[in-house]
Parts: structure tokens; sequence; C-alpha cells
């Protein structure tokens, strides 16, 4: 391909150094370093889970007080929602493929994409100094008038965090929608783009559209608390159930900014596993944007007990019910992908087929609690508990993973230890089940959520639980190191070792500074397997 | 850049690497900032969203509050708002005809405007506080006016703290977008002063032209909304 095939010329090798890095515009490298400081918010919101399962071994509230448990499962819950699984896979792979994917050497404002990432981490700096001062004892819901009158914590310090963050989510929602509708390569229409790609372009609908009523939310709760202004003050007629609407208005779509971009981590890795075109691409490419819509209107139910009326109770079960279809339009078409494929055993498959799994588990209990009926009797149970983590954890994090072992010879130029990502695919999935499909059932026996203490009868399945996060992380902990062991000692990856198609595959590993080294033309569709499954056949 | 290959395309010095063509860049910035746009509609309409519940809520309040604003400012902002658009957009124009003058006369009265606007904001904002009209612990139901050269005293509504909690953040957060605009004006005004500008190349003013009208037509819904409820004038 290069002109000078000895000679390297990858983005890694271009000039380094902390300053190079630092200011680079390059969207490899700003994905590279998101994808170090996620790791560190992943493991923060870890440590703060592991204290939490350690509380919940015995009944008795004797590890935590209730006050610092109070904190625990909200920094748990922030640190992981906005520092780490929102930005997750968009910041990281999203931001490393889609120019890639789109044939162009970078995204259309790399240095709006470079402001995204300190954005991301001034409000991260926020987020721990909050932490730092004492934490925060709120959830991570913020709910009013608790959070705005009463709770004397850092909330005006995580408050801002969050709003900040926001700000470079909102940025890179806004980068990938005009890099995918103005930079695609000629040839490259829409309906040949990777199925990865219209995931990413759904997610940031989600992300502009979503994203600033979060902002101008936590902006009213920070005015209230700190200049006084009530808005959603009872004292003087607000309406604490109006923060309600706002927050969730934002925190339900942000679900489908979690896991949209795993549903496209997937098609890819399915496709790429299976050595077979996408069935049914249209209604995969549809279904993301499905999502995306139906997401903005199914927010009231999580406001079924909060004084909404029956009326718009029913309307949100229905829409709610709704959104199983693409959904359910992804997972099938997915299997019927797998099917007859020539699908190899390599470790994203194992992630894969994690994912399937358990994904579907969580989409189905999803269904449960739509119910509205149902739903008064599970709500702020573990039931609740169980159903985000199977599809914010056993969807979107199986998915990243999945991701990161598929791409990461790309993104770093080596391969990894095959048996430890199998090892620790097997683990994590094992370790997941029995963390969480306990705590359905505790749910379901009416153990409530963000208690430090509990009757004695849930001690078994509580124990269960955390002999189950034990498990899932010494699962979560092998990929750092053999990925780490992979960079200093790895062998060097080719250009294509998954024998995948795209466009990621036909340029070296790691890619050249701007991707390709002649301008890319396309001429054929996405997951354009068939010469090589021919072959197969034959 | 040895990877670009020569020729095939028209090397505009203000041509960034990853484009193709400057019209790919210039259509590239134009879409950024209607998607830029598309997120503070939203950020906007939580507000929004915010004034309709409570309106409705307290329409007697939103009535009487709305009477203490001085609508002779507001239609006086207003107006300056307009016209400060009107010198935006014919400064785009300027630049795309190429004249440097005509971009750097209609920025300055750009600037001049906005600047005009934020000083009658001032003067508002500096009489709600004199009247107790700043929601929090000196907020004051009891208003004392002078109609008619009788000293009248008058009770607000519940609720009408609400609306000025609203007032208050609305207005100042179209304020806070006022001075950000006044700011991308300045770094326009000295790019246009060293004449960079011309019709092959033009996106940085007409996307800050885009954001100025986006923040005027925000107070055009502001002023009504705020400032026109219930009878001014005969009451």
């Amino acid at each position: 391909m290069s002109a000078t095939p000895t000679e390297r010329h990858s983005y890694l090798d271009a000039p380094y150094g902390l300053k190079a890095w630092l200011l680079t515009k390059d969207h490899k490298r700003i994905a590279m370093l998101y994808l170090m400081s996620i790791t560190v918010f992943f493991a923060i919101g870890g440590m703060f889970a592991a204290g939490i399962r350690l509380e919940l071994l015995t009944p008795k509230g004797d590890f935590l007080t209730a006050d610092l448990y109070n904190k625990f499962f909200t920094m748990h819950g922030i640190v992981m929602i906005f520092f780490f699984l929102i930005p997750s896979i968009p910041a990281t792979l999203g931001n490393f493929l889609i120019p890639i994917m789109c044939g162009t050497k970078d995204l259309a404002f790399p240095r709006i994409n470079l402001l995204s990432w300190y954005l991301y981490v001034l409000g991260g700096v926020l987020a721990i100094a909050a932490l730092a001062l004492g934490g925060v004892d709120t959830g991570w819901t913020f709910y009013t008038p608790y959070s705005s009158q009463a709770s004397m914590t850092n909330v005006t310090l995580a408050a801002c965090g969050a709003f900040v963050a926001g700000f470079s989510s909102i940025l890179t929602g806004f980068n990938f929608i005009v890099t995918i509708h103005r930079m695609r390569a000629p040839g490259l229409t829409w309906f040949r783009l990777p199925l990865f790609v219209w995931a990413q372009y759904a997610t940031s609908l989600v992300m502009i559209l979503g994203t600033p009523v979060i902002a101008i939310t936590l902006v009213l709760l920070i005015a209230e608390r700190s200049l006084g202004l009530g808005i959603f003050d009872p004292r003087n007629g607000g309406d604490p159930v109006l923060f309600q609407h706002l927050f969730w208005f934002y925190s339900h779509p942000a679900v489908y900014i979690m896991i949209l971009p795993g549903m496209g981590v997937m098609s890819e890795l399915v496709a790429g596993v299976s050595r077979k075109q996408v069935f049914g691409y249209g209604f995969v490419a549809f279904s993301s944007l499905a999502i995306a819509v139906i997401g903005f209107l199914v927010w009231g139910h999580h406001l079924f007990v909060s004084s909404q009326s029956a009326y718009a109770g029913m309307v949100f079960s229905i829409i709610t019910m709704l959104v199983a279809v693409p959904s359910a339009v992804k997972t099938f078409n997915w299997a019927a992908t797998m099917y007859k494929g020539s699908v190899t055993w390599e470790s994203p498959t194992w992630w894969v087929v994690g994912f399937m799994g358990l994904f579907t588990i969580g989409g189905l209990t999803g269904l449960f609690l739509a119910a509205m009926g149902l739903d008064i009797a599970l709500h702020d149970t573990y039931f609740v508990v169980a159903h985000f983590h199977y599809i914010m954890v056993g969807g979107a994090i199986m998915a990243f993973m999945g991701g990161l072992h598929f791409w990461w010879p790309k993104m770093t130029g080596k391969m990894y230890s095959e048996g430890g990502a199998k090892a620790s695919a097997i683990l994590v999935f094992a370790g997941f089940n029995l963390t969480f499909f306990p705590q359905f059932i505790l749910g379901y026996l009416g153990m409530p959520r963000r208690y430090h203490s509990y009757p004695d009868e849930f001690q078994v399945l509580n124990v269960m639980s955390s002999a189950g996060a034990s498990i899932l992380a010494i699962g979560y902990l092998l990929p750092a190191i053999y990925f780490t062991y992979s960079l200093v000692k790895g062998v060097a990856a080719p250009a294509n070792p998954w024998g995948a198609k795209g466009l990621e595959w036909t340029t070296s590993s790691p890619p050249p500074t701007f991707n390709f080294d002649e301008e890319v033309v396309v001429n054929e569709p996405a997951y354009d397997y068939k010469p090589s499954r021919e072959a197969h056949v034959s | 850049m040895a990877t670009h290959s020569a020729g095939e395309h028209e090397h505009h010095p203000k041509l960034q690497h990853h484009f193709y063509s400057m019209g790919q860049q210039l259509e590239a910035s134009i879409l950024g900032m209607w998607v830029f746009l598309v997120t503070e509609i939203m950020f906007f309409g939580g507000l929004f969203m915010a004034y309709i519940v409570y309106r409705w809520k307290f329409p007697l309040a939103w009535e009487e509050s709305s009477n203490q604003l001085n609508v002779y400012l507001g239609g006086i902002n207003t107006a300056v708002l307009i016209c400060s658009s009107l010198t935006m957009v014919l400064a785009v124009r300027a630049a795309q005809v190429g004249s440097r003058i005509g971009q750097i006369v209609n920025l300055i009265l750009t600037i001049i405007f906005g600047s005009a606007f934020l000083v009658i904001k001032y003067f508002e904002y500096a009489s709600k506080f004199e009247h107790h009209l700043v929601p929090g612990a000196h907020f004051s139901y009891v208003q004392h006016h002078v109609v008619n050269g009788v000293a009248t005293e008058m009770t607000l509504p519940y609720g009408s703290q609400l609306f000025f909690s609203l007032y208050f953040i609305m207005t100042g957060i179209h304020a806070a977008h006022m001075v950000v605009g006044i700011g991308l004006m300045l770094v326009i005004l000295a790019m246009s002063w060293k004449g960079k500008f011309g019709p092959k190349y033009y996106g940085p003013i007409e996307v800050s032209g885009l954001y100025w009208h986006f923040v005027d037509i925000v107070w055009i819904f502001l002023f009504p909304l705020l400032y026109l409820l219930g009878f001014h004038f005969g009451k």
C-alpha cells in the first residue's frame, strides 16, 4: 500500500510526547485519550460497586453507615453513567472508527473533538472534587426537593460536573452527525454504510436532542440551590414532579445513548464472526432510528408512581412496549445472520454470544416493568436494579468489550492473548449472571433498592450476588492485564486479522495519521462477504 | 500532507486538510451550526416547558407579574435586536460580494445594537432589584406603584415568584448568549478587518450570523411570552 513499506507511519508513530498527544486533532488519538480516561472512571465506579456489594453481604448495615451507603450508590451511579457508559462506545470506538468507516481523514471538526475530551475531563474533575469533598447522597437522579432543599452534600458541584460532561457528549454527537452527512467518501451511499455508523447516527440524534434538556434541568437545580430561584420549590408553587419529567426526558433516552452504539458494535461483530452479510440490513439500520425516536416518547414510565395520571401512565406504558419491536428486530436479525454463517470461535464471538443472551433477558424484563400494574409492585425494588444492569452492563459493556477485542488489533497494531480474552468473556458472563439474576428474585420478593440493611431471609441471595460481583471484577481485571501486556509484548497485528469486511480493515494496523494512503472510493455494499462465503462453501 | 493527491482540488489557503473542497467545508460548517442550534432549541425548550406548565397552573400570577415588567423597555429591546439582525445579514452579504468596508461597518453596528440591548437589560434588572421582584429571601409580593399620581399598593398572587424565577433564568441565559454573540462578532470583526472573507470563503461569518439570528429569535419568543400578558395599559 505505502510507497515505502519498510517505514512505518501509523498515527501512533507520528510525533509523540505529551504535548503532541494532549494537543492532537487526530480522532484516533482522541479516541485513545478517551479510552484511558473512561477506564479510570470505570475503576472508580467499580470500587463503589464493590463497597455496595460488601455492605450487602450481611443483613445489618455494619460496613457502611446509612449516610455513607447513600453516597456510595450515588457516586456509583453518577460515575458509571455520566463518565463511563455514556462516553464509552461513542467516544472511543465511535471516535476511532466513524471517520475510517466513512472513508475520510478525520471528523468534520477535529478541534471541537479535542474540546469535547477536555470538557469530559473537566466534568470528571468536578465530579471527583464533589467526591473528595464528601460525596453526594441524592442518588444519581438528583430528585428535587431533596436535592434542591434538604441535602447538605456537594450536589451543586456534582451537577456542574454532569452539566459540563453533557456538553462533551453533545459535541461528540454533533461532530458525528456532520461527519456522516457531509464527509462520506465518493460512492459511500447511506445504504452502503456499516450498521455501526447507522447506530452511531441514531445515538448522536439522541445526544443532541436529549442532552441539552438535562443541561438546562441541572442549571435550574443549581440556580435553585445557589441563587434561590425556586423553580421546583413547592413553597412558591413549584412542582418537584416537573423536575422528574425534565430529568427523564433526557435520562431515559440516555439509556439508548448507552445501548444503541452497543447494538451497532454487535451488527459489525456478528457479520465479522459469521463472515456473512447482516440479515435484513435495512431493517437493522432503521430499527436504530426507530429506537432513537420512540425512546423520546417513553420517559413517563419512570413516573408511574409519581402522581402521573393513569391515562398518561397507560400511554407511556404502551409506547414503552413498542420499543421492544425494533430491539427484537435487531436481536432476531443477528441470530438469523449467525444461522448457517461460518462462525469461528475467536474471542469477539464469545462476547457476541454473551451479549445476545444478557441483552435478551434485560429487554424482556423491561416489558415486565413497562406493564403498569406490575411496575407498581416492582417499582424501586431490586428487580429494577437487575433489569437495568442487564441492559447497561450485560448489554452495553459486553458490546463495548466485544468491540474492544474486535478492533484492538486495528487500534494498537498488536494481538492480545486469545486464551485470556475467552477466559475473561466466560468469567464476565458467569459472574454477571450470578450477580444480577438473584436480584430479580430479590426484587420479586420485595427487597427495595437503596437501603444498606435488609431482613435476614434475603441474605442467601445477596451473598450469591456479592460472590458473583467478585467474579465479575476478576473478569474485568483480566483484559486490563492482557491488553496492557499486548502493548508491550504483543505480536504485530496484520491489517485484517479476522478476515472481516469494512473500510477499517483495508488500511494498515494501526492506521496512518490520515487513515488511508490513497483516497477512498467505495463501489460495493457493506458486508460484501459473498465471494469468501462461496469460496468457503465450495 | 503527503497523501493529498494534488491537482484535483482547489487549493484555497483556508481549505482544511480533511476536506475535499471549499464547498464541502462550507456545507459542513453550515450544517454544524444548524445542528448546534437544534441543541440550543432543546436547551431553551426545557425552560419553555417549565413556563407552559406554570403558566397553566398560575394564569393570574402570570398576568399580574407580566404587568410588573416594563413593556416599553422590552419593546425597544425587541426593535434593537431586529435591527441588529438586519445589520448582521448585511455583513454576511458584504462578505459574499467581497466588500470589506461593508462587513466592517455592519459588524460594528451589530455589536453596537447588541451592546445597547444589554445596557437596557441592565436597567430593567436594576429596577427589579429595587422593587424586590428578585426571587429569594428578599422577594416581596406587596408592590407599591404610582398610578395617576396616587400611591397604590397591590399584592401579587401566589405563583408570582415562579414567574420571576423563570423571567430571570430565561432572560439571563438569553443575555449570556448575547454576550457570547458579541464576543464572537469581535473575533469575526478582527477577521474581516484583515480581509479574510470574500466570495470564496465566508463560512465563519455566515455561521456566526446564524447564531446571532437564533439568539434574536429566542428574544422574539421571550418578549410576548413574558411582557405582553394581561392588560398593561389603562388598568
